[in-house]
């Protein structure tokens, strides 16, 4: 057996064991990985989403059992200390020796921390590991409670920019300060460094450029930072994201050849100057330059797996450092040579400060090769230019198409994903080429592009390229004659977006028509509630109109609990209710021995109701002036909202006002999914807007309008949609999205993730909703108008027409109710009993 | 919870000892379900209009042992007529009782005729 000891158990640790296992040969092998972290890698590339809600399970490189599954020894939580080349071992921090044939050194890099006096207090963190943002969060969350608002970021290159996001997660204002005289320095030049700087700012993030900070003042705890001029930055936390410094301190004590500025020297093998000895990542320097890149350590990790089994492959020479992201919502990408312009390469550069669009291209004078380039707000063309420079593909006769589109005509200049050479490499994070992925589905190893993506792991390091591994996915599918289609079940070969045309055209009003003439068979407990919510959504059709087809929930009006008794909600909308109607709920509750709980949208759910007693529940509710409040549809749920400035001190508007108005707008309208709105009336947020489908949140001069959030299994924040508009404007926005919601998403699609799908994102959703870009917003506000006008309560309906009554009992042939239920106490009501 | 399941057993037409008078046809619902009481049984009946068919299983749910099934949404799988859970969208054949998503819980069918518009379920007992 020849043992191989791993020191480091990173992002490019993980990868080279991944990268050696899958080759021939591995058996001959034994991997032994020494981590210092406590946990198994993880993906420090997603580190920010961590504050986002992401866990450290879900960061995870791998899973608990790979390690083993693979043969693979982890140690964590142990050092390695020493290196005792002559007798080929190593010694841990637990005075544990082991011994080696190779060893591959993947330590990685620890945060810079610039010698400025004062940087030990409190309050002064790097940004690196898990436990670092641990520990921000905890202090975040100390200050905040001590009225500290502001916070600081030391650096203003690309995790600096991320920490800065982080910053803001947390609900601190944060400072970017940057010592160069522009934003990410070593990427983006002085016109691209500006346009994002705008648009961060307009996020109210402070930027400070050219700032040599002199000190941190405070007694034991930060309260500024001084820069040279004297002038004082007030701020309760600072976050170092000034650049890495490579771990060497092992190839230093064991006298490897290291470098003047730090990083263990290695050849184009990987090899230091230890031929049994490794050096891959951010430790590693190659052609004198540390890579702070995953791309690049991934290759490393590559090659020296090859090496060490005798392989060939080598490192390039030259390594390329593009790289394409969203920083704090704006897409900056930066490819090639950004910067390179001389007597034999001329600039393009398209600048427009109205959209906040910033695009460079280099392209050599004689019009023919693209050496590299800059986008900033719009980076939609990355993966074509791209694709164009590292194939060195012929440009098109104006190249200024490349970045401006060829106007006047229809075709694209990049042509399609098709077009590019098989060996052009589209997931550079683990180096697939097209060809790889498209042969993977022609010669049928794969049918789908999950299979694709797992066989060739293509997308799944920084994602990047994944609109064209899926472009390219259908495409060979298309090749090989395979029909590539989202159809909603056996019964219909249409998506419900299909479905709802078919149903609108041609008036159909019942789910056999639609399934006679356009499907087949009789229809699942898919299709039919589909069809029957896009009844509900054209005609607004009534749940109580199609009791076939509905779900059960539809049916019967109420929400089925875990023993098949139901929970019944009325509608309080926006939360407010008074003394008499709260009496109301009592009474009903107690006179059907009803479990009661408030819940989550502000109001009050009532627990444990027979099937038969529904309809007498709702008559009493009903008499005392309360409609359905459709918990159990997928419709608009309700609105929640904070008192407002009718009482609130703090308070900008009638945001219970508002909320009431909107939920009586928009209630009792079926949708693809459930629909929750959220009104607050000052940026204290306390109504939730931003965790909801649409929510508002009153500022100076109007409603800021938030879309496309939710909170549940994915939470997601919702995005802004506009700014500081009027209610009248709210309204109609609000009619345009929602309508188009309703026409366009799956099933059972809620509005966050259709909006991920949706081409072209958020920005596409502002030209059709507020732009009016594809001409449909009249009809969409005439569709969303029919549907206001004729709301009608479906609790109603049932208590007054008495034909409807008869699915209310629980037996055909007997009034009694199900004897199979039976209770056991809870607290100081009662539940279920178990089984 | 096992002497739930154990009371329902599929009864083939042809060992149907006694055939109980359910209801008039007028009395269930087209394309949907409705429940009967049989002794101590809960049976669930589906006229498929549709098909010009009816079928008959145990009301219970075999996964959470709830009296639901009749409340479930009626539909077809590979032209085999099923009914979906309304607990968790578990499917099950009406013809065999079969578990239509692979999974191990069935259900037991009892078969239904329909004599001067009377709805009749046959039992061994």
């Amino acid at each position: 057996m020849i043992n191989i000891i791993v020191v480091g158990n990173g992002m490019v640790g993980f990868k080279f064991c991944e990268k050696f296992i899958s080759k021939p040969g591995q058996e001959k092998y034994q991997i032994t990985v020494f981590g210092e972290e406590p946990r198994r890698a993880y993906d420090r590339v997603h580190l920010s989403e961590y504050f986002a809600g992401k866990t450290a399970d879900d960061l995870s490189m791998s899973t608990l059992d790979w390690y083993a599954e693979n043969n693979i020894t982890l140690n964590t939580s142990e050092l390695i200390t020493d290196i005792n080349r002559e007798q080929k071992t190593v010694h841990t921090h637990q005075e544990k020796t082991y011994s080696y044939d190779y060893i591959v050194l993947a330590t990685g890099s620890s945060a810079f921390v610039p010698p400025i006096q004062g940087v030990e207090k409190e309050g002064v963190f790097v940004y690196r590991t898990i436990e670092d943002l641990d520990a921000i969060m905890a202090y975040a969350k100390k200050i905040k409670q001590n009225g500290a608002t502001d916070a600081a970021v030391l650096g203003g290159g690309l995790l600096g920019l991320e920490a800065a996001k982080a910053v803001r997660d947390l609900g601190l204002n944060p400072h970017v300060v940057e010592f160069a005289p522009r934003l990410m320095p070593r990427q983006l030049d002085k016109g691209a460094s500006d346009m994002l700087q705008s648009k961060i700012e307009e996020l109210n993030i402070g930027i400070h450029l050219n700032k040599a900070t002199q000190y941190i003042a405070g007694d034991d705890c930060i309260t500024g930072m001084m820069f040279a001029e004297e002038k004082l930055l007030k701020v309760d936390m600072l976050v170092i994201s000034a650049g890495i410094k490579p771990r060497d301190e092992l190839g230093r004590i064991s006298g490897l050849e290291v470098g003047v500025r730090g990083g263990i020297e290695v050849n184009n093998k990987m090899q230091t100057s230890d031929p049994c000895i490794y050096a891959i990542g951010e430790v590693a320097l190659y052609n004198q330059m540390i890579y702070g890149l995953v791309a690049p350590g991934y290759e490393m990790a590559d090659v020296a797996a090859e090496q060490i089994m005798q392989g060939e492959k080598t490192m390039r020479e030259t390594i390329d450092m593009s790289t394409q992201l969203k920083l704090i919502g704006v897409e900056v990408a930066s490819f090639g040579d950004p910067f390179i312009e001389n007597e034999n390469v001329t600039a393009i550069v398209y600048e427009n400060k109205f959209s906040g669009i910033y695009k460079r291209i280099n392209v050599t004078k004689d019009g023919k090769t693209l050496l590299g380039g800059i986008l900033v707000g719009d980076s939609s063309d990355y993966n074509c230019l791209f694709q164009i420079y590292s194939n060195a593909m012929a440009l098109p006769q104006n190249p200024e198409d490349l970045i401006l589109g060829s106007r006047g005509g229809e075709s694209s200049t990049m042509g399609s994903v098709m077009d590019l050479p098989d060996t052009a490499v589209i997931c550079s994070c683990e180096n697939v080429t097209k060809g790889s992925i498209c042969c993977s589905i022609t010669d049928g190893t794969c049918e789908t592009l999950t299979d694709v993506v797992k066989l060739t792991k293509a997308t799944s390091g920084c994602g990047g390229c994944k609109p064209m591994v899926v472009d390219l996915v259908k495409e060979a599918q298309k090749s090989i004659g395979k029909e590539v289609k989202e159809s909603l079940c056996e019964h219909f070969q249409y998506t419900r977006q299909e479905l709802f045309d078919i149903v609108k055209i041609n008036k159909y009003t019942n789910f056999y028509e639609v399934v006679d003439h356009h499907g087949k068979g009789d229809g699942c407990e898919v299709c039919k509630p589909v069809v029957a919510s896009i009844f509900s959504s054209i005609y607004n059709d009534t749940a109580n109109k199609h009791v076939t087809t509905q779900d059960t929930n539809d049916r019967f009006l109420a929400n089925i609990q875990r023993n098949g008794t139901y929970s019944v909600v009325p509608r309080v909308a926006g939360g407010e209710i008074t003394a008499e109607k709260l009496i109301v709920i009592g009474q009903v509750a107690k006179q059907f021995d009803l479990y009661t709980k408030i819940t989550g949208a502000q109001r009050v759910d009532l627990f444990g109701a027979h099937l038969n007693d529904l309809p007498k529940i709702w008559k009493i509710l009903i008499d005392n002036g309360f409609e359905s409040g459709h918990a159990y549809g997928k419709s608009l749920r309700a609105v929640k909202s904070c008192v407002g400035n009718a009482w609130c001190r703090y308070g900008m508007d009638d945001s219970a006002g508002f909320a009431i108005e909107l939920e009586n707008r928009y209630k009792g309208i079926r949708s693809p999914h459930k629909i929750k709105g959220g009104v607050s009336a000052c940026i204290r947020e306390c109504a939730e807007a931003r965790g909801k489908d649409f929510g508002l949140i009153a500022v100076e001069g109007g409603w800021n309008l938030y879309i496309c959030g939710n909170g549940g299994a994915t939470p997601k924040h919702a995005v802004l949609l506009a700014e500081q508009i009027d209610k009248a404007t709210v309204l109609k926005y609000l009619d345009r999205f929602l309508m188009y919601y309703i026409r366009t998403a799956g099933p059972l699609v809620r509005t966050a993730t259709w909006l991920d799908k949706l081409e072209g994102g958020m920005d596409y959703l502002k030209e059709v909703i507020i732009h009016d870009r594809i001409g449909i917003c009249e009809a969409l506000e005439a569709e969303m108008e029919t549907l206001v006008g004729t709301f009608e309560c479906e609790w109603k309906q049932v208590i007054e027409k008495p034909r409807l009554l008869k699915r209310f009992s629980h037996f055909v042939n007997s009034d009694e109710t199900d004897d199979n239920i039976e209770y056991v106490p809870l607290r100081d009501q009662k539940m279920p009993k178990p089984w | 919870m096992e002497n739930i399941l154990s009371k329902y057993k599929t009864v083939l037409a042809t060992e149907a000892t006694t055939w109980f008078k359910a209801g008039n046809i007028k009395d269930f619902p087209s394309n949907r379900g409705g429940c009967i009481k049989y002794k101590d049984k809960q049976i669930a009946i589906f006229n498929f209009e549709r098909r010009n068919e009816w079928y008959a299983c145990q009301n219970a749910c075999p996964h959470k042992l709830e009296m639901v099934l009749s409340r479930g949404m009626t539909g077809s799988a590979d032209d085999v007529p099923k009914i979906a859970c309304p607990m968790h969208k578990k499917t099950f054949s009406l013809i065999d009782g079969s578990n239509l998503n692979g999974e191990e819980y069935a259900i037991a069918t009892y078969p239904v005729k329909i004599i001067n518009d009377e709805v009749l379920v046959g039992f061994i007992d």
